[in-house]
């Protein structure tokens, strides 16, 4: 009785149908890693934004009371969104700038073709010169640039200074002094009436 | 497996059996034996288990009904018009929500001014309390409270079938059974008596799509709606539920088999399993002894 | 089962790691090549189940910590957040609160298998002190997680368990209030309670988590009973952990998770009571206050006793005892099975702790109240006469003859002398 032996490796070892075997033992591993692969998903997913989350995907802003030379700033989706009403000094020194002195050239607007380029009409408001939207966060690391408050240095090009890194933009948002990659990105948004704009 | 272990796996039914529906007064319908709650008569709902799904008909006039009479005193704050289009509800097609959500101002603010202000609402808003707080709900309905409708259907023994029985549960009281001052007899509501008066009558919510306007009609759609509202994942966990014990019931096949395959020679290759034959030694054999 | 390491390192960084940090080895020797006995039924495949309930409430319950807002007018709101609207949280909570209850139907056939089988009785001891020591730290988990949802059973159940310490006032007045004020940081059940109940309940499972590897531990160092009860012998007693019992138990474990899943797809709050779907209400007690089924027993021996102090001690009592249970039972042969008188005492006691449970559901007047007494009598009585009288006046049946039971005595032995089965502890880790 002590010599009959119980085979520490029965795959390897068994002789009678191996093939079948070892099919199912690889279809139950399979199973197993199938089973527990979908199960992680939930997991991982739910750190996702969710249904809540997405749906505040709205923000309706009344800028009647914003003068030229003025700016505002709201939230959307939780970022800073900047609203800026012109100059026309301001203006006129954005479109001066050639398209060929810029950082990016591309326009980086939400509401235009992917590969608009970065002129000072694809930046701003459609026919409404004078206002331009846009999210508030430097494209390099994600800080909120100075200069919507009246008092803010606004970098050597008068629009925007980052003081993380010391990123600058133009009056139109446009990254004009590194080290970030992109202008300020444009987000979907359609004037309402004249007096008010949804984000969104 | 052995005797021992057969008694023990009845035991252990047994205690599931036992013990489970006691805990579990909710999903059975039978109220807990000491507040007396009347029985209540289970209805036919599309939602069962395990394959059901909600009637997106149904839920939009339970939703109408709502709106129109429930509304009125009931809050739903748990939920936003959003979710009056997402999949597996009432599902109105996304213009329709904007348009229900902008029917009913909400207030927001403060304004750059510091004052709150009315402005119609949107899907991502949540539903409109009819009152402020607590306090004005229960000036409003003589002390007592409306309570918040979003989970009711969870929250009460019998979910649906209870909401089902207490709406179309009021009648004359009986001989002998006085209701007090403000309150109703109701056949379905613990005690009987209830501080909501008949909230439904027949016409009183008109249905655009044929469906016949009698009580025990708002009645069956507006309970269906508050289901869904206290479970509205209830579908794509059915849906999921499906597919999960499909693989599950695969899975365990190819376990047995292969748990099979991997004993076969432990049970086979030695018919003189050790403690198989030992047991034959012993004066006496445990078959022998019962 | 005191078989020196297999296994041999085969590369060059095998090696490496092996004479640094010999995890693999420990693997191998624990896990692989773990001699088991060739007899283990069903009822060993729980430890298993247990192991991976323990892991699905962990991984379920970080990701719940994500969303959940532990405060008085967060709580119940968020978990609502979490059924509506966060990615798969639906099923993630019903995992959840499902699996709490999968856990403990889990364990409990767990500890009633030991029981049937004696396994707790030497070498096993320790190995069983600490399976009670998990039981203890499950039920706080469970207890504290059933709060947070902070609806009117949560809220109410956290009053009435806190308020068991002021049974203490009995001993030295004053003691239990403060003690219960010093729980509640309060004067009564409210948000700090619910923000120290959310951070115990966060620690407790990795404390689990911690005795539960001392208690395989513990496993490892005599081996595995099984149903004889007798000792392994020889090598032919036993076959390598894998793949027999990786197998077995992998079968058994997908099953355990078919009826874990029919109930979190199909009846997710059948075994919940529908009060906690209304919030926390501090005015206005639920009328008919129910624990979770799994610890309706032990409700039921609370209010078997009148006395407001001697029915906390007994609550608590319930459960110290089951650490004494290796000492209080004085049989010669581990297994029921080869029990013919106790076997009787045994059943009844599963029947009395099935009876508990219903009891514990039901409002305690009348005959309810007189059988909870009844019931609860026998509960003790199982452990304080029961067992050590019975183990000594009882001739147990013969045992499987070719191994030597070392604690059954000479008259048995008819067999080769027992060779020792211990690790050292060197080779375990």
């Amino acid at each position: 009785m002590a010599t009959h032996d119980i085979p520490l490796e029965p795959l390897s070892a068994d002789n009678d149908e191996p093939t079948r075997r070892d099919v199912l033992l690889i279809a139950a591993g399979g199973c197993a890693i199938v089973g527990g692969a979908a199960a992680l998903w939930p997991l991982l997913d739910q750190m996702n934004p969710d249904a809540s989350t997405l749906s505040l995907a709205t923000t309706e802003v009344d800028i009647s009371h914003v003068e030229p030379g003025q700016a505002l700033t709201v939230m959307w989706r939780g970022k800073p969104i900047f609203i800026r009403h012109r100059t026309d000094q301001e203006i006129a020194k954005a479109k001066d700038t050639p398209l060929d002195d810029l950082i990016d050239p591309l326009a980086r607007n939400a509401n235009l073709p992917e590969n608009a380029p970065a002129s000072d009409d694809n930046r701003a408001a459609k026919d409404r010169e004078p206002w331009l939207v846009m999210v508030g966060v430097c494209t390099h690391l994600g800080c909120i640039p100075k200069g919507q408050a009246v008092g803010d240095y606004k970098g050597e090009y008068g629009g925007w200074f980052c003081p993380c890194h010391g990123s600058q933009y133009d009056t139109a948002g446009r990254v004009r002094i590194g080290p970030a990659p992109e202008n300020l990105a444009i987000p979907p948004y359609s004037f309402l009436s004249d007096e008010k704009i949804k984000i969104g | 497996m052995n005797s021992s272990s057969l008694v023990l796996m009845a035991a252990g039914a047994l205690l599931l059996a036992l013990t489970g529906p006691s805990a579990a007064e909710d999903d059975s319908g039978t109220p807990p034996n000491n507040n007396h709650a009347p029985e209540i008569a289970r209805q036919s709902w599309s939602f069962t288990p395990p394959f059901g799904t909600y009637d997106n008909a149904q839920l939009q006039r339970g939703f109408q009904v709502y709106k129109e009479v429930c509304a009125n005193c009931h809050s739903m704050r748990l939920l936003s018009y959003r979710n009056l289009g997402e999949p597996g509800g009432p599902e109105f097609a996304p213009k329709a929500v904007e348009v229900l959500a902008s029917q009913v101002q909400v207030t927001d603010g403060p304004n750059e001014k510091g004052e709150m202000f009315q402005r119609p609402a949107r899907p991502s808003d949540r539903f409109r309390s009819p009152f402020a707080n607590e306090q004005l709900a229960r000036l409003a309905n003589n002390g007592a409270l409306p309570p918040d409708l979003s989970v009711i259907a969870k929250a009460r023994p019998g979910g649906a079938d209870y909401i089902y029985a207490l709406l179309t549960g009021y009648r004359p009281a009986p001989q002998g059974f006085a209701p007090a001052e403000g309150m109703h007899y109701n056949a379905a509501f613990p005690g009987h008596q209830i501080a909501m008066a008949p909230p439904l009558s027949d016409g009183v919510v008109v249905y655009t799509d044929g469906t016949k306007p009698i009580v025990g009609n708002y009645a069956r759609d507006v309970s269906a709606f508050l289901m869904w509202a206290a479970e509205p994942k209830l579908e794509e966990r059915y849906t999921l539920g499906a597919r999960v014990m499909i693989f599950l019931i695969v899975f365990l096949a190819i376990m047995y088999l292969a748990k099979r395959a991997v004993w076969a020679r432990v049970h086979h290759g030695n018919e003189a399993l050790h403690l198989e034959t030992a047991r034959a030694v012993p004066a006496q054999d445990e078959k022998a002894t019962r | 089962m005191a078989h020196p390491s297999s296994y041999q390192p085969n590369t060059g960084i095998e090696r490496w790691l092996d004479a640094r940090l010999p995890i693999v080895r420990v693997v191998h020797d624990q896990f692989m090549v773990f001699p088991t006995p060739r007899n283990l039924n069903y009822w060993w495949t729980f430890g298993g189940i247990l192991t991976f309930m323990l892991a699905v409430q962990i991984a379920t319950g970080v990701v719940l910590a994500m969303h959940f807002v532990p405060t008085e007018s967060g709580a119940f709101d968020s978990v609502e957040k979490i059924m509506r609207d966060v990615n798969w949280g639906w099923l993630l909570r019903y995992a959840h609160s499902v699996g709490a209850s999968m856990f403990f139907l889990a364990v409990y056939i767990h500890t009633f298998r030991g029981l049937y089988y004696g396994s707790y009785k030497a070498p096993r001891e320790v190995l069983w002190i600490l399976g009670v020591l998990i039981l203890m730290l499950m039920i706080a988990t469970a207890f504290m997680g059933y709060s947070l949802p902070w609806g009117q059973m949560s809220f109410w159940a956290v009053t009435v368990i806190t308020n068991l310490f002021s049974s203490l006032d009995a001993v030295i007045p004053g003691l239990g209030t403060r003690l219960v004020q010093w729980i509640w940081g309060g004067f009564a059940v409210g948000g700090p309670t619910l923000n120290r109940l959310y951070s115990l309940h966060y620690l407790f499972p990795f404390l689990i988590a911690g005795v539960v590897a001392l208690h395989i531990w513990a496993l490892h160092i005599p081996g595995n009973n099984n149903p004889t009860g007798i000792d392994v012998k020889v090598p032919t007693d036993t076959v390598p952990f894998h793949p027999y019992y990786t197998i077995k138990d992998g079968f058994a474990l997908v099953a355990f998770i078919l009826v874990f899943a029919a109930l979190v797809f199909y009846a997710p709050n059948f075994l919940g009571h529908p009060d906690n779907y209304i919030p926390a209400n501090p005015l206005q007690t639920p009328t008919h206050i129910v624990p979770e089924w799994y610890f309706l027993p032990f409700y039921a021996i609370l209010r078997a006793i009148p006395n407001k102090l001697l029915g906390v001690a007994a609550l608590n009592g319930s459960i110290l005892i089951l650490f004494f249970v290796p000492w209080l039972d004085t049989s010669k042969v581990r297994s029921t099975r080869y029990r013919p008188v106790y076997r009787w005492f045994f059943w009844a006691f599963v029947v009395t702790c099935v009876a508990l449970g219903y009891l514990g559901a039901q409002q305690p007047e009348g005959w309810y109240l007189v059988l909870g007494r009844i019931f609860t009598a026998y509960y003790f009585a199982f452990f304080l006469v029961v067992m050590p009288v019975v183990g000594l006046i009882e001739k147990p049946r013969g045992l499987p003859g070719s191994i030597t039971e070392p604690v059954l005595g000479p008259e048995a032995v008819r067999a080769a002398p027992a060779t020792p089965r211990r690790l050292k502890p060197e080779q375990v880790g």
